[in-house]
């Protein structure tokens, strides 16, 4: 009875071919728009995750003051000390090594060009630790840190800025009165997850920064405290074992809230993560209404098809066809038409969605089981918005249908 | 004499209930026996259309009853009617009612795809019929590529594609020129005498009638004069 249904059904669309096309045009667009807003998603979040990795995968990051926003100051709360590297480095056995490092805004200039940017005093490590890659020269060792040379390593944007053309190398830049040589460039990484660009950015070592750059008051400061952990070593242990540290050696009581903050790269993954996926359902949702709208475009056609067709009705129940048979006819052909549109609306978003991240530079991220799902919903629209109309058709009676003009 | 293929005894049908209750019928008897060809003649509103609509198990007399084959036909339900169409009854319109856009043969073969019957034999079947109504060759047409008299012979052969027991028309001609109607008139005749259909056919043209057998008149809603009954009194 099925196949019978089913093949009634398809020559009834093959008989219409336009207004069948037409009708599952809702269908397609909606399937479509569910699809492409969550591939889009997808790729935003794989796009975040991937820019957070870059940061370097086990990585911890202590800063003072509260808040985990960058860019935001830390206020009033007391900066670190170099001891505080130490101890950490001495206390918490799964912490591997701890970039110090501390960082004010400066002018830098070479000739006539000249650039804003932060100028960054921080220890060797900090190049393995954070995951950098030089793009040509060298990266300052311990005894240029030791000796508190005036060397530098320029990100790849302070570059640009500064030498448009030729090589900086051994080249002398200069800020707050201190003429720096130029031994390295970093290879670029690009924008943060936050839109910063991590490139704008001058490294030299921190007993150079503290001696040149920083002012006389916060000599002995460093800012943030970036913690590599140990291989296999988990990060939220580190975390809460760094927290524990610090409140002592800050001296805060029991019943007082921590004036600094540790959190690893995972929690700042997660964090922006969980607002694309917010962001994503949201999209989809309103995607997923266009469906429904598609839906009862379907109901609507098969409704006046089932008038437009009553005396055909008619004939099919005076040469025998049972009530059953009709409606199945009917529903089949709603959800034949409904799938064939879910398909289309699948098609549709591959184009879509890959011209689309390719636009926006995003990852094409192919989720097939939102495509099943998206599949199951038309198929499910097209049994749910079928069966009114179906029903209709079943329950005519068929001397009134055989005498409808 | 064997018990007829029809018979009708003391049929009513009303419409409507109260003062708005119209009586279509009111107390029709007649037998039917296999193998006959039966005109029924009558003006519009005696009755006749609701007695071939209750000979054909598209409604359920008020009062009375119908037996078909031995099968009292007033006391099945819907579903057991359709079944009863589906096995023994052929049904040709004065419309032809062709499903649009369909060929010939789809046509021909949709009461068996109701039968359930496998793609070959479905193909075999309507191509026989249709060599039957004499159109060969015109398996793959679509309704609109066909006249009117070709229109008639394939609703014929759809009918006819089931080997029915009973062959009703309601008015055949009714939409076709006096020579069409002649070939639609000799097929039918041919059916009924070749095959052993039995045959029933409205008509208001006593032309046609007269390729029957046996007229049966209707007025107001009661049997008014019967051949059969004439000749054999």
């Amino acid at each position: 009875m099925f196949w019978n249904a089913l093949l009634l059904a398809l020559r009834e669309i093959r008989r219409n071919l336009l207004r069948a096309s037409l009708t599952v045009l809702g269908i397609v667009i909606g399937v479509a728009a569910v699809i492409t807003m969550v591939t889009l998603g997808n790729g935003a979040t794989a796009l975040i995750t991937a820019q957070v990795a870059s940061l370097g995968s086990n990585i911890v990051i202590v800063r003072p003051g509260q808040r985990m926003s960058p860019g935001q100051p830390a206020g009033w709360a007391p900066a670190f000390k170099e001891e505080d590297a130490d101890a950490i480095l001495d206390n918490v056995l799964a912490v591997r090594e701890v970039a110090a490092s501390a960082q004010r805004g400066s002018t830098v200039s070479y000739m006539t060009e000249s650039t804003f940017t932060p100028v960054i005093g921080t220890l060797p490590n900090y190049l393995d630790v954070g995951s950098w890659k030089l793009a040509e020269g060298r990266f300052f060792h311990e005894g240029e840190q030791r000796a508190g040379r005036a060397v530098c390593v320029l990100g790849e944007s302070v570059r640009a800025a500064l030498f448009a053309r030729g090589s900086p190398l051994g080249e002398k830049v200069r800020f707050r009165g201190v003429a720096c040589e130029v031994i390295g460039v970093l290879a670029p990484k690009g924008q943060s997850a936050l839109g910063q660009d991590q490139d704008d950015m001058l490294l030299m070592p921190l007993k150079s920064y503290q001696r040149r750059v920083a002012g006389r008051r916060s000599r002995q400061d460093v800012g943030t405290l970036l913690l590599a952990v140990r291989e296999g070593q988990s990060t939220e242990r580190v975390v809460r074992e760094v927290a524990d540290l610090m409140r002592e050696r800050r001296g805060i009581a029991p019943n007082e809230a921590d004036n600094f903050s540790v959190f690893d790269t995972r929690q700042i993954s997660d964090a922006l993560s969980s607002t694309t996926r917010v962001l994503t359902t949201l999209l989809g949702a309103v995607a997923a209404v266009s469906l429904l709208v598609g839906g009862i475009g379907i109901m609507n056609i098969m409704l006046v098809s089932v008038t437009e067709r009553t005396r055909e009705i008619g004939t099919r129940l005076a040469i025998g066809a049972l009530e059953r048979e009709v409606l199945m006819q009917f529903l089949v052909e709603a959800v034949a038409l409904s799938s064939f549109g879910g398909l289309l609306g699948i098609a549709l978003a591959l184009v879509a969605s890959f011209a689309l991240t390719n636009l926006l530079h995003l990852p094409f991220v192919l989720d097939l089981q939102i495509m099943l799902l998206a599949f199951l919903v038309s198929a499910g629209i097209g049994v749910l918005f079928g069966f009114v109309p179906a029903r209709r058709a079943a329950r005519l009676d068929p001397i009134e249908a055989l005498r409808h003009e | 004499m064997s018990t007829p293929l029809i018979s009708l005894r003391g049929v009513t049908k009303t419409y409507g209930s109260g003062q708005a209750a119209f009586q279509a019928l009111r107390g029709v008897s007649f037998d039917i026996a296999a193998g006959e060809f039966v005109a029924v003649m009558g003006p519009s509103g005696s009755g006749k259309s609701t007695v071939m609509n209750i000979l054909g198990c598209l409604d359920v007399p008020s009062s009375g009853e119908y037996v078909f084959e031995g099968e009292q036909v007033e006391r099945l339900d819907r579903t057991q009617r359709a079944l009863l169409r589906r096995h023994c009854l052929g049904f040709v319109f004065q419309g032809f009612n062709l499903l649009a856009r369909t060929t010939a043969l789809e046509n021909v073969e949709l009461p068996l795809l109701y039968r359930g019957l496998p793609l070959a034999e479905r193909h075999a079947q309507a191509r026989a019929a249709l060599a039957l109504v004499g159109l060969t060759g015109w398996e793959h047409h679509t309704p609109a590529e066909l006249s009117g008299g070709q229109q008639q012979r394939v609703a014929i052969a759809r009918a006819i594609v089931t080997q029915p027991t009973l062959l009703l028309a309601d008015e055949p001609t009714g939409n076709l020129d006096s020579e069409r109607s002649v070939e639609i008139m000799q097929l039918l005749t041919d059916l009924n005498r070749a095959h052993g259909i039995t045959v029933l056919m409205v008509t208001h043209e006593p032309d046609m009638a007269a390729w029957a057998s046996r007229t049966l008149r209707f007025a107001d809603g009661l049997v008014s004069h019967d051949s059969a009954r004439e000749a054999a009194p």
